[in-house]
């Protein structure tokens, strides 16, 4: 055990609080995507390789070598100093790296800079309405015409579907393949003709979600990652990244304290909440949890940087675990406010700006998102434990 | 940045891991739970250097870390093995060690000779009619669920704080067995009248330091224990077939699987910092070992119940022993601290309440 980055990393450390102190200023503070304010700070922050970090140079990158401690200090001194690490968004987090694996140099030349600087912004087209968890039966289809693909059918759940230049699309090329052979993945513009996007609106009230309709839409032949019917293989080498970012316990911890300062301030008949037994044991009982969860998550990092295994359960149960702790931590902060934690919108009485009860909706939303908690409980007991799969029901 | 086992850590744990798969076998835990000798097994834990561990090198130990006792704990606790470890092996070098007076009793401990008896529970709060009181260099008492009984000495908390090493032998004590559910950890009472003992230390910050250590020890028993309930679970559904499939491949049954691995995965890691902190970061210490206790607790009794239940039936006979482990996990619970106990001292030492 040697729980220290050591002198070099503590070095670099130090470069990036200083970056911060210097450049507090320039960060966007709540802008829109297309701000001219939050694409400056995205441009200083790849210049600087806080953002964009390890992308090669020629694609619009920093060109950094991998280096998980330094990734994981720069994550933590931004979240430290509340600060912006750049944009996210799927095209950042998902489609570059995908192409940095399996696109064309065309291809990389062609989306990877102006997606990282924000220029072209993505939505993911995968979900269906009759493909959810069993996403590989998806049921859009793309047909070849010539020298375009004519794409008919319905995805649901495409977060910033309004907003987005471009989609990364899952469709279905050889109808007579079996079911995970005959999908393939298609990249095309929002604003191609037989598109229709209706919004949908979530439980919080927000309308981040969208449906999305094709109807006859043409795609230039060439506009595919992988070869046809390879697309099943390119999108799970993206679910794996989606997986690993939900339920970040440094994310959890800060909650965690934010949590104790409300128990602090917030009364009953006068006492505050901390002060009564019940609720303290509520708190400390997560503060446990939040404990177990920090120290998975350093054994695992501490396996991905020197090289070692041993943790492919502890990966595992990261999006299980870490959505279900925050989605009761959330939960317990409405409890401690009582009838106050009722309040909504533009209620006077909010705490918080009204993110307790925000939160515990959204993280509702991220235990269904990116795999439930039932699908990942298969693949725990599954890979995780050598259990074996349901067996199949033959049709007919 | 290692945030993990060492290689001779890794070497240690299989070492134990291999003598206990070799030499306790469920007929062995029986052959103990009827006449309660674990002698050639200390004997044999003895030649490994388990119970010289935590013994400084100078006072003729191997000089090792609350890590490296944890690792053995937890392979303790994966066999349900009998030994006098939480006493003996932890508690004895950590409240002894420097102290003239016991020099000769903890090399007689290093060399798997001499037993020492943990007599500190009323210190995680005592129970009616239980407590000792020091006077004069004279206890005067009861201690109740003394583990690793019986012993040659006993090291006994006072009301004050201040910690005690008290002879068997010594004039004004008796004591005797109490029965619990873990026939794996043989325990007693001591009835202390104006027993002349050797004093260990006044300071309560030592008491709470051995606190500190045996909780973490307790936790990864459980985790060893948990982790073995796990294995027995998944093995045994692979194998039971209803309706013409094996019952591993429900997904009810694997969904309970799924919970118990995904909540006991995060303790290996808690176990490992908390017994960390206990050698090095002496200011999380005592929170940390409050938290992997609570925690390891509740993750402890949700597996000693699933993974008995994965087993139907047959899970509650004493055919298939499971039991041995549900009661060992149910002991690790309630000694010297529940949770409700150690999560309001983990709030209390955080100074979250007035």
């Amino acid at each position: 055990m040697d729980l220290s980055y050591g002198p070099e990393y503590e070095a670099f450390r130090q470069e990036v609080r200083d970056f911060i102190e210097a450049n507090r200023d320039r960060a966007p503070k709540g802008a829109g995507l297309r701000d001219p304010a939050t694409l400056e700070w995205q441009k200083l922050l790849i210049e600087n390789g806080y953002a964009a970090r390890t992308i090669p140079r020629e694609y619009g990158g920093y060109g950094a070598e991998p280096d998980i401690l330094k990734s994981r200090i720069i994550a933590e001194e931004f979240a430290r100093g509340q600060l912006s690490q750049g944009l996210g968004g799927q095209g950042i987090s998902m489609l570059v790296p995908t192409l940095l694996e399996m696109g064309t140099e065309e291809q990389k030349r062609q989306f990877i800079a102006p997606t990282l600087r924000g220029e072209m912004v993505w939505c993911q087209g995968y979900s269906e309405p009759g493909a959810g968890s069993d996403l590989a039966s998806l049921s859009t289809s793309a047909k070849l015409d010539g020298d375009e693909w004519v794409v008919n059918g319905q995805k649901i759940w495409t977060s910033t579907a309004h907003l987005a230049d471009w989609i990364f699309c899952l469709v279905r090329t050889e109808p007579d393949a079996p079911k995970h052979q005959g999908i393939s993945f298609l990249l095309f513009r929002m604003d191609t003709p037989g598109i229709e996007i209706r919004p949908l609106v979530d439980m919080t009230g927000a309308a981040n979600f969208n449906e999305v309709f094709f109807t006859d839409v043409r795609v230039p032949k060439d506009q595919i990652v992988g070869a046809r019917g390879q697309g099943w293989a390119v999108a799970n080498a993206i679910l794996g990244h989606e997986r690993d970012s939900l339920g970040n316990p440094d994310a959890t911890l800060s909650r965690l304290n934010a949590l104790i300062e409300l128990m602090r301030h917030e009364t009953i008949d006068g006492v505050p909440v901390i002060e009564h037994p019940v609720y303290r044991d509520r708190l400390m009982k997560l503060q446990g949890r939040v404990l177990a969860m920090r120290c998975n998550d350093l054994r695992v990092l501490s396996s991905r940087v020197n090289g070692t295994g041993g943790t492919g359960l502890a990966r595992l149960i990261n999006k299980l675990q870490g959505t279900e702790l925050r989605h009761e931590l959330e939960g317990f902060a409405v409890d401690v406010m009582g009838e106050i934690g009722l309040a909504y919108g533009d209620n006077p009485y909010l705490r918080g700006h009204g993110s307790w009860q925000n939160q515990y909706m959204y993280f509702l939303g991220l235990i269904i998102g990116g795999g439930t908690s039932q699908i990942q409980k298969n693949i725990i007991s599954e890979r995780g434990l050598g259990m074996p799969r349901e067996p199949k029901i033959q049709k007919g | 940045m290692e945030f993990g086992l060492s290689q001779e850590q890794t070497m240690l744990a299989d070492n134990v891991g291999r003598y206990l798969t070799d030499r306790v076998d469920l007929e062995r835990i029986r052959r103990f739970a009827e006449d309660g000798d674990d002698a050639d097994l200390w004997q044999g834990l003895a030649e490994l250097g388990i119970p010289a561990l935590l013994v400084p090198e100078s006072a003729g130990g191997v000089g090792l870390a609350c890590l490296d006792a944890a690792l053995v704990a937890e392979a303790l606790g994966y066999h349900a093995a009998p030994a006098p470890f939480l006493g003996t092996a932890v508690a004895a070098p950590i409240a002894l060690a420097g102290l003239p007076a016991a020099e000769a009793l903890l090399a007689d401990v290093a060399a798997g000779s001499a037993r020492v008896g943990l007599a500190i529970g009323e210190a995680a709060g005592a129970r009616a009619d239980a407590g000792v009181t020091a006077r004069d260099g004279a206890l005067t008492g009861k201690a109740l669920f003394v583990t690793d009984y019986p012993a040659d000495h006993y090291l006994v908390a006072d009301r004050d704080g201040g910690l005690h090493l008290v002879a068997a032998a010594a004039a004004g004590v008796s004591h005797r067995p109490l029965t619990t559910v873990d026939r794996t950890r043989p325990t007693g009472e001591l009835t202390l009248k104006g027993v002349r003992a050797e004093p260990v230390s006044d300071d309560p910050a030592v008491l709470g330091r051995l606190l500190d250590v045996t909780r973490v020890m307790l936790a990864a028993d459980t985790l060893g224990a948990a982790q073995a309930m796990l294995d027995k679970a998944v093995a045994y559904a692979k194998e039971r077939e209803q309706f013409n499939r094996p019952i591993a491949t429900f997904q009810a049954v694997k969904h309970m699987c799924a919970e118990m691995a995904a909540d006991i995965e995060p303790c290996r890691a808690m176990v490992w910092y908390a017994a960390h902190a206990l050698d090095h970061l002496p200011e999380e210490a005592q929170v940390t070992a409050c938290h992997t206790k609570a925690h390891l607790a509740e993750v402890g009794k949700f597996v000693a119940k699933t993974a008995t239940e994965v087993h139907g039936g047959m899970g509650f006979t004493d055919l298939l022993g499971l039991h041995y482990w549900f009661k060992r996990i149910g002991y690790n619970r309630q000694l010297l601290g529940t949770p409700e106990h150690l999560r309001e001292e983990a709030a209390r030492a955080q100074q979250l309440t007035a």
